[in-house]
């Protein structure tokens, strides 16, 4: 079996292309889907923790992850949607009414 | 070098050259479908590391559930003709200077630290390392792969369940609540807006009534 430190490295470079897509992209769809990269990333490690450890409270957090995680989504892809029906745009550099 | 690892490099692989098409694609609906092998992958990486409940969660919320939801998005902000599709790319140096910086930081303690294992001393002397161990280790010696080899694996379902109905009650009721609310409020957010003002009724009146 591949050693923890794998998993682990899987995961970070994981989540490092999703933070990468979360800073480099304007598409408001494209950054949440690398949020939910780096959400996976971290489940990822979790999982691995906890089969390495021989603990299932890792799967736990992992299943209240994922539920957040649609939660995220649905709350996310409505704003998304209301953004565009509004500014018909998605671009988040041209999203600017909160900025001072 | 066991069929295992095999499978795990073979996922990771295509974990990581998917995702970073979805991060660098300009095309967004590849960049949706790549997500798909994302996950795929990783619910993979879930069976090898022995979690078939989380992978076919895995499957079903985030393949199933939270893709489409995507695909939806894509769909609807994303009209044919739209040519700004492209995501443009905007000060690129801050933005690499912090990946690079996260990424060597990430693997240099990954790679650094030193990461015990359920049977190792410190941390089977915790009381949840205790009862790791005496779970992992009471029938068999050897790492859990070795041990379901050997005596077949009874699912992580039934210890899940388990967990969620005893310590991690609260929590999960409380997750319910977060999804309703979550839902109500994307429901409110992303209607039309049926509850235009309402507007005086003697100018809109059609005019056969007015007569």
């Amino acid at each position: 079996m591949a050693p923890l430190s794998h998993y682990l490295a899987v995961s970070a470079i994981l989540f490092v292309i999703g933070t990468a897509g979360v800073l480099f992209r304007r598409n408001a769809i494209i950054v949440f889907m690398c949020v939910e990269l780096m959400l996976n990333a971290v489940n990822l490690t979790l999982i691995a923790f906890s089969q390495f450890l021989g603990d299932q409270t890792g799967q736990i957090l992992v299943f209240f992850v994922m539920t957040v995680a649609a939660a995220e989504a649905a709350v996310g892809l409505a704003i998304v949607i209301a953004l565009f029906r509004n500014r018909q745009t998605v671009d988040i550099a041209k999203v600017n009414i909160l900025k001072w | 070098m066991s069929i295992f690892d095999i499978l795990f490099y073979l996922f990771a692989a295509a974990i990581v050259l998917s995702a970073a098409f979805v991060s660098l694609s300009r095309n967004i609906v590849h960049a949706a479908f790549s997500l798909l092998f994302t996950f795929l992958g990783i619910a993979g990486v879930y069976v090898l590391l022995s979690a078939d409940f989380i992978a076919v969660s895995q499957i079903l919320i985030y393949v199933g559930g939270i893709l489409v939801l995507i695909v939806f998005g894509v769909m609807l902000t994303n009209r044919v003709t739209n040519i700004d599709i492209r995501a443009a790319i905007r000060s690129r140096i801050p933005a690499f200077i912090i990946c690079a910086g996260l990424l060597a930081l990430l693997i240099a303690f990954i790679t650094q630290a030193h990461w015990i294992r359920y049977d190792e001393e410190p941390w089977k002397k915790t009381p949840w390392g205790k009862n790791a161990v005496e779970q992992v280790t009471k029938p068999l010696q050897g790492s859990v792969r070795e041990v379901i080899d050997q005596q077949g694996s009874q699912g992580t379902a039934a210890e899940i369940g388990k967990l969620l109905m005893s310590d991690y009650m609260l929590p999960f009721e409380l997750l319910s609540i977060v999804l309703l609310v979550a839902l109500i409020g994307a429901a409110m957010i992303a209607r039309q807006e049926a509850v235009q003002k309402k507007r005086p009724l003697s100018p809109s009146l059609p005019t056969e009534v007015s007569q």
